[in-house]
């Protein structure tokens, strides 16, 4: 066997460099530290200054080195998941330092408490940290203009930096931040009130298109994601799980197992209750992964399958259709009369909506790399991770173990989509690494990941609607039937919803009707269900503008004019219930309205088989507004053919080519989620388990023109990783009602005809 | 166990592993050639593509013993300089989100563009239907493809 050390992965994070900047960044103490934000800052804006051992490098925060040798270093402490935030988030403090971006070097953070909070879930990591990451650049930038100013002593306010230097035109000196870097590190850190911030207008980085950071590598083959980690003298390992979830082994052919070829152990892991935590399994460890692989096939396990053994999705459907007829067993909304007002309609629609489970399916499988020193009870951990701290904390209560005996490194995620917001791989690898004498990679096979993911929850909404004799929206009704699973709290056994699988009030178009009835129950299951991109918002949005549709198409309106009619004349309309939160309907009004213009919205003429669908929603914080146009052929065959997206994302795009490439990937996977992937379940299982039986998007489907329009407005700038992924199914299937006049009312499209004459 | 001598990227190299050991395995675990990807291991994501004597293949379907002499070519042996039109055009373009499939993606775009110096869409769409992108940056894939073809054409300029 060849035994090079693939070190790429490890070695970037120990490299001696590296090290160095971590045991800066751990100088947060002994009075070194400045807090120099305003209050409601958070930690992560203190700035730690350096001390005398970094010799002349300049580390005025845990996230920034500029170098003596002219090199600039920025952590990027998120999570990279295919959002770009490894690019996107060190342009903004670029940006306000003044630096070349050509002499910037990006290097992943572990998860480490310097870095304040380190999560890539709901499109947070740009809204929590673009303000702070420009004062970060920005102060640093101050702090190397006064070393300037000393140095030629002259007032900092004659000085100016740009291309990673400082200059002095009135005497026409120059000096790099290499040359200051050992002065900038001397100076004390400036006082708040004298870092000042960039005029965006002056903006050069920002805003423009830069190609993400690790696309050298990625071309190349570098090893860069979790499956490439690899570590002297490693092991490899499988885990196979009861196909019903939460099954226990009762036995297992361990002694057969451990015989086969490149077999170093097999043995049982009793687990725990969580779902989502660690699943009792058999774990096989070999010195390859195809020795594990192969052994596993030969596993003979008898399980114990648990209450969840007779569960199916027909069978839910049923419950679902007999829970319709009655009413919810949670009122989320009562306002008015809609039973009155439905008497009073003009016009009364009726339908029921459904949607099925579906997987993450990220390319790259679950996996996990963990490696137990039993002389110091601790544990390093290498993840492909959403939310470090989260499989932190997990390991620490399973294992028993304290926090700071964990160590994890943040490894590049091949595609996340909320499946990574979950730890359960990462527990395991460190369950099965603790009972093993060196360092594990735990693969999960691509079964696996499809049967044993923390799935979007299917969904039954039915409702009714009523329009008035004026064309408007006068009732609203929907008992939405969905999943929860039973877990202990306080003592007490309760039915929890599944994430995605619960509704507020106040969603759209909730807060804004006379009579309105919102109710939910939930269907108890044994199902895992997690963050799925977009959660709820990904099937609310097809729901309710599908069935907006349809109550418009009733009154006989236009689809667009009865939308800004429900949205009102009100600029925001306040939160309401516990999970409200305020909505600007102005700025849904002005992308609504952008969106139709852009797409000559009323004014196209489309011949039979073809036409043009609109849709809006708001979530992680965005507002967005999209049109589809549509072919479908009299057999049914359906061609997405152009999508105008309108965005209010805020006053800056971070990065323009990230940015368009998140809404040509959301609109993409909004039309392969529409049409293709399902799962059933049949005894307690998940049936399908590969490619071949659950189909997503590939390229022939991808010729959709997508129009992405970023409006530039002056609220905060936010994420782009979800938001524009919820309008394209709704926007589709109204787009192809008016093609065809036939209305989709389930997901996958497969399940409806669409063939006309 | 046995040893099998593979033609990797120009290099004859050993490995001792079983003959039912898919060459997907023997790369990345054997070989250290972890740029070809495990995505299904049942030829249904292509993300483990790779080239055999010139031809896109599916590495995780081809077992090491069937291999013999010929040659296999990686991502990591696709280009010393890693100039291949289509490395510098999807860098050009910012093709990748996670770029999980990315190495496979552009080894059957590299099979195809050795037959069909300026494909088709339609081209494209035969040759690179086997390769699934989850981050569904199908856009982007078939603008690179196209890009790298005119850059193989002595076209430089950069493209919008």
């Amino acid at each position: 066997m060849n035994k090079q050390i693939n070190s790429e992965v490890p070695a970037e994070v120990s490299s001696p460099a590296r090290r160095d900047f971590l045991r800066m960044s751990a100088f947060t103490g002994g009075g070194l530290v400045l807090a120099y934000l305003g209050a409601g800052d958070s930690a992560l804006a203190q700035i730690s200054k350096p001390v005398a051992s970094t010799g002349a490098d300049f580390v005025p925060h845990a996230l920034i080195r500029v170098g003596s040798d002219g090199t600039v270093t920025l952590v990027s402490k998120q999570p990279e998941i295919g959002q770009g935030i490894k690019t996107s988030l060190p342009m903004v403090i670029a940006e306000e330092l003044e630096v070349n971006w050509k002499d910037v070097r990006i290097v992943q953070g572990d998860l480490n408490p310097a870095y304040g909070s380190q999560g890539a879930g709901g499109s947070t990591s740009t809204p929590t940290n673009y303000n702070e990451f420009r004062r970060l650049g920005a102060t640093a930038r101050t702090m190397l203009l006064s070393a300037a100013a000393q140095t030629w002593d002259v007032p900092a306010s004659e000085c100016h930096a740009a291309e990673s230097a400082v200059h002095h035109a009135a005497s026409n000196r120059k000096l790099t931040y290499a040359a200051l870097a050992a002065k900038a590190a001397s100076l004390p850190l400036p006082d708040a009130k004298g870092v000042k911030l960039k005029d965006p207008a002056q903006f050069k980085l920002l805003g423009t298109r830069i190609g993400g950071v690790d696309n050298p590598s990625i071309v190349s083959g570098k090893p860069l994601f979790g499956i490439d980690v690899k570590l002297p003298g490693m092991l490899y390992a499988v885990y196979e799980k009861c196909p019903v979830f939460g099954g226990k082994v009762v036995s297992a052919n361990l002694d057969h197992i451990k015989t086969l070829p490149g077999v170093k152990d097999a043995f049982v892991i009793e687990g725990t209750d969580n779902l989502r935590g660690l699943m009792p399994g058999v774990a096989i460890i070999a010195e390859t992964t195809w020795a594990a692989f192969s052994a596993r096939k030969q596993l003979d396990i008898k399980w114990d399958e648990g209450k969840g053994a007779n569960e199916s999705w027909a069978g839910f459907a049923d419950q679902a259709k007999k829970l319709s007829t009655q009413s919810g067993t949670t009122t989320l909304r009562k306002d008015g009369d809609v039973a009155a007002a439905m008497g009073k309609a003009a016009k009364t629609v009726e339908a029921a909506y459904t949607y099925a489970f579906i997987s993450h399916a990220s390319m790259e499988p679950q996996n996990c790399t963990a490696a137990y020193n039993a002389k110091d009870s601790s544990l390093e951990i290498w993840a492909p991770t959403q939310l470090p701290e989260s499989g932190q904390n997990l390991v620490a209560e399973v294992l028993a173990m304290p926090k700071d005996k964990i160590k994890l490194h943040i490894i590049r995620s091949g595609g996340g989509f909320g499946r990574r917001l979950s730890s359960d791989f990462i527990v395991e690898a460190a369950a099965i690494a603790k009972r093993v004498n060196a360092p594990v990679k735990l693969t999960w096979s691509r079964e696996d990941d499809m049967r044993h993911d923390h799935f979007r929850a299917g969904g039954f909404h039915f409702l009714r609607g009523a329009v008035d004799d004026k064309g408007k929206l006068s009732a609203w009704h929907n008992h939405f039937v969905s999943f929860g699973n039973k877990v202990t709290r306080d003592g007490k056994p309760q039915l929890q919803a599944g994430s995605g699988a619960s509704l507020s009030g106040d969603e759209f178009p909730g807060r804004w009707l006379d009579n309105c009835l919102l109710e939910q129950t939930l269907m108890e299951c044994n199902i895992p269900m997690g963050p799925w991109r977009a959660p709820g918002s990904n099937v609310f949005a097809w729901v309710f503008h599908s069935f907006i549709d349809e109550l418009a198409h009733a009154a006989g309106r236009d689809p667009l004019q009865f939308r800004l009619d429900i949205l009102g004349d009100k600029e925001i309309v306040p939160g309401t219930g516990e999970r409200g939160q305020p909505y600007h309907v102005g700025r849904m009004k002005r992308v609504l309205q952008e969106a139709a213009a852009k797409a000559d919205w009323g004014k196209k003429k489309f011949p039979r088989g073809q036409g043009q669908g609109i849709a809006f929603h708001f979530s992680h914080r965005g507002y967005i507004a999209e049109v589809a146009e549509v072919t479908v052929s009299k057999q049914g065959e359906l061609k997405v053919d152009r999508v105008v997206v309108v965005t209010d994302i805020g006053s800056q795009i971070v990065n323009l080519s990230g940015a368009e490439h998140q809404v040509q990937g959301s609109v993409l996977d909004g039309i392969s989620t529409l049409m293709y992937p399902e799962l059933d379940i049949q005894r307690g299982r998940v049936v399908q388990g590969n490619f071949n039986e659950y189909s997503l998007l590939r390229i022939k489907d991808g010729y959709t023109k997508v129009e992405a329009h970023f409006l530039k407005t002056d609220f905060p700038v936010t994420g782009l990783g979800e938001p524009a992924f919820p309008p394209v199914a709704p926007a589709i299937c109204n787009a192809i009602f008016a093609a065809t006049g036939k209305r989709v009312r389930q997901l996958p499209l497969t399940h409806t005809d669409l063939s006309w004459s | 166990m046995s040893k099998h001598t593979l033609n990797i990227n120009g290099q004859l190299q050993a490995v001792d592993v079983a003959p039912d050991t898919p060459l997907l395995w023997a790369l990345r675990d054997s070989l250290n050639l972890v740029g070809t990807k495990y995505g299904c291991g049942v030829g249904q994501c292509g993300s483990c593509t790779v080239h055999v004597n010139g031809s896109a293949v599916r590495s995780c379907m081809v077992p090491v013993s069937a291999l013999g002499k010929q040659k296999v070519t990686t991502i990591e042996g696709l280009d010393a300089k890693v100039t291949h039109p289509l490395q510098t055009a999807w860098q050009e373009l910012d093709v990748p989100q996670c770029g999980y499939c990315q190495a496979g993606q552009i080894m059957s775009a590299a099979a195809l563009l050795r037959d069909k110096p300026n494909p088709t869409d339609a081209d494209i769409d035969a040759a690179m239907g086997g390769n699934l992108c989850r981050c569904a940056a199908y856009i982007r894939i078939r603008a690179g493809i196209h890009r790298a073809a005119e850059l193989a054409n002595g076209k430089k300029k950069v493209a919008k």
